[in-house]
């Protein structure tokens, strides 16, 4: 296995341009942030946080003012709001099945929409297998929940309700506010979570606009490091730990805290933040370079998702027909552009996307999906060389489809 | 929904990169699809048969991932200027074996390969009105499997259908 990685790895030298925009499944960590990360690791700050030595009491001030950086960018109301987990995953889990721990005896009732990440969807299907009952909303053509239907599904018996304020594959910014006030309006005791890590960094996203309950942001998705994100939980809001251990100074997470880490989540959002009008549209700008240079531009493709100011700054997704996703994908590796595709191979079949099934894009559609995120990093000439790579790659795939009729 | 490692071997990436015997043929004797757009893996096999049932030319033209271009490569060079009779014995293993082995996920791009040459064989005959004793009336694992897929396909595509008319 490892000799076939090696020449998989070769295969790709010599490349004259290379392009990460697979932002949603891992990022590139700027030197800034890997620069302020490193003197944590054996220099200052090294001490466990709750202890009473020089090494412990830094630990301490550094994740202080970490929380304070990221309590400033959520407009929290105090540092206790922000709790630190190892990343969006876990954070989505404690939301959830925190939740349901804590309110079990005041209903049984989770409404989620059908285009939640998986990290929602899995914990949703699994509380379902222990007793809960789960409602998914339908979303529109453009992947906007129905406002409606999430009247209509939501009740007494409801204990939580949780839409994603930025949809992570197709980038849809949803009406979070009007389903909070829909919400609450019919039952102001459940608690309402979003998961805003496709919106915190690209969108404004603060928590004194948007009165949430619970809000899950990610570290690697404003170019922090990975295995890092955090709970913002609404000060007089209660939810059960998932997990048992050591507490220290994370109330809802067990287990040593990851100083170097907290500090680079705090870098990057510094950064994000600073100039962040100038960084949204330097993203905006090269979104509809790209989506622009594709679309219209080339014949049996579609955009996936809204246009415009109701799509996430950052997000790229579009359907190639006659094309499979994953060949696609290891093309345009060979070429120095690295993307995903929305399909994944299971041991029958590719299993399309769940989200752009749910906005009725036909199986084959989704197989030939490719999700691109763009940051405040990329250049013009990257984009122009995407743009370069793509119609070269996409070409080469449809060849081999040749003369085939896909019924 | 989860995802794989996928480390193709150096073989699976040469194929994908530069597929032997890709295209349509004009002057196939016989042709044969097998799987569907909506599972993500579909192939043509085109075959040209002599008149002693000796595989001239094969080539194909294929849907799919890099693995399921690799099989239906390697099997039209396996075949090529083969006996139908031995064309048949060719199991999946086989073309697994002969791109160097395939991640487990993968396995069902080999049996479509063969499921769609065995198609292939047996419609040949059918279309000649002969029988050769060695060609087993029972469907072989490979033809089930690419049935299989085939059917799951459309209870897919159902689905979907009834999912849209709510």
């Amino acid at each position: 296995m490892i000799e076939n990685v090696k020449e998989l790895l070769k295969a790709h030298e010599g490349l004259k341009h290379e392009v990460y925009l697979d932002i949603e499944n891992s990022s590139i960590v700027p030197k800034e942030v890997v620069d302020a990360m490193l003197p944590y690791f054996n220099q200052h700050a090294y001490g466990n946080p709750t202890l009473t030595h020089k090494p412990g009491w830094e630990a301490f001030e550094t994740i202080m003012e970490s929380s304070q950086k990221i309590a400033t960018s959520l407009g929290c109301k105090t540092l206790e709001e922000v709790n630190f987990t190892p990343g969006e995953t876990e954070a989505n889990n404690l939301a959830l099945i925190g939740t349901a721990f804590s309110m079990k005896d005041k209903g049984k009732k989770i409404v989620i929409s059908e285009i939640e990440p998986l990290s929602v969807l899995h914990v949703a299907d699994l509380l379902n297998k222990h007793g809960f009952t789960i409602v998914k909303i339908p979303v529109d053509g453009e992947g906007f929940i129905n406002l409606e239907k999430l009247r209509d599904a939501v009740d007494k018996e409801t204990i939580l309700v949780s839409v994603s304020t930025v949809n992570h594959e197709i980038g849809t910014i949803e009406p979070v506010k009007e389903a909070l006030e829909i919400v609450k309006d019919k039952n102001c005791e459940m608690i309402f979570h979003t998961d805003a890590s496709d919106a915190y960094g690209k969108i404004p996203f603060n928590t004194r606009d948007l009165d949430v309950d619970l809000a899950t942001v990610s570290s690697y998705k404003i170019l922090g490091p990975r295995g890092i994100g955090a709970l913002y939980v609404k000060e007089g809001v209660s939810i059960n730990r998932i997990l048992e251990g050591q507490i220290g100074t994370q109330k809802l997470w067990p287990g040593v805290e990851n100083t170097p880490s907290i500090v680079g989540f705090a870098k990057a959002c510094e950064l994000a933040f600073h100039n962040f009008e100038e960084n949204v549209n330097h993203m905006r700008r090269l979104r509809d370079k790209l989506i622009d240079g594709v679309i219209g531009k080339m014949s049996d493709v579609r955009l996936n998702g809204p246009e415009g100011n109701k799509r996430a700054p950052d997000n790229v997704n579009i359907s190639f027909l006659r094309c499979e996703g994953e060949a696609l994908t290891i093309e345009l590796s060979l070429n120095g552009v690295y993307v995903s595709s929305g399909s994944a191979c299971t041991r029958r079949l590719l299993q399309p996307s769940h989200v752009l099934v749910a906005i009725g894009r036909k199986f084959v559609e989704a197989h030939g999906s490719i999700l691109m995120k763009v940051t405040r990093y990329h250049t013009e000439e990257d984009i122009d060389y995407v743009l370069e790579v793509i119609p070269k790659a996409v070409k080469r795939i449809r060849g081999i489809v040749g003369s085939m009729e896909m019924k | 929904m989860s995802r794989t490692p996928l480390p193709y071997n150096p073989k699976i990436l040469e194929l994908f990169r530069n597929p032997k015997n890709l295209g349509k043929m004009e002057d196939a004797t016989v042709t044969a699809v097998a799987g569907n757009p909506s599972c993500g893996d579909m192939i043509i096999f085109y075959l040209k048969i002599d008149s002693k049932d000796v595989i001239e030319k094969a080539s194909f033209e294929s849907y799919g991932c890099a693995a399921n271009i690799a099989t239906s490569s390697i099997v039209t060079e396996m075949i090529k200027g083969m006996k139908l009779e031995d064309a048949w014995k060719i199991s999946w293993k086989s073309v697994v074996e002969a791109v160097g082995g395939l991640p487990s996920v993968k396995f069902h791009c080999g049996i479509l390969a063969v499921g769609a040459l065995k198609r292939a064989i047996r419609t040949y005959y059918k279309n000649k009105g002969v029988s050769p004793d060695w060609l087993m009336k029972e469907p072989t694992f490979e033809e089930k499997q690419a049935v299989e897929e085939e059917e799951l396909a459309k209870i897919l595509s159902k689905r979907m259908k009834a999912e849209e008319e709510k």
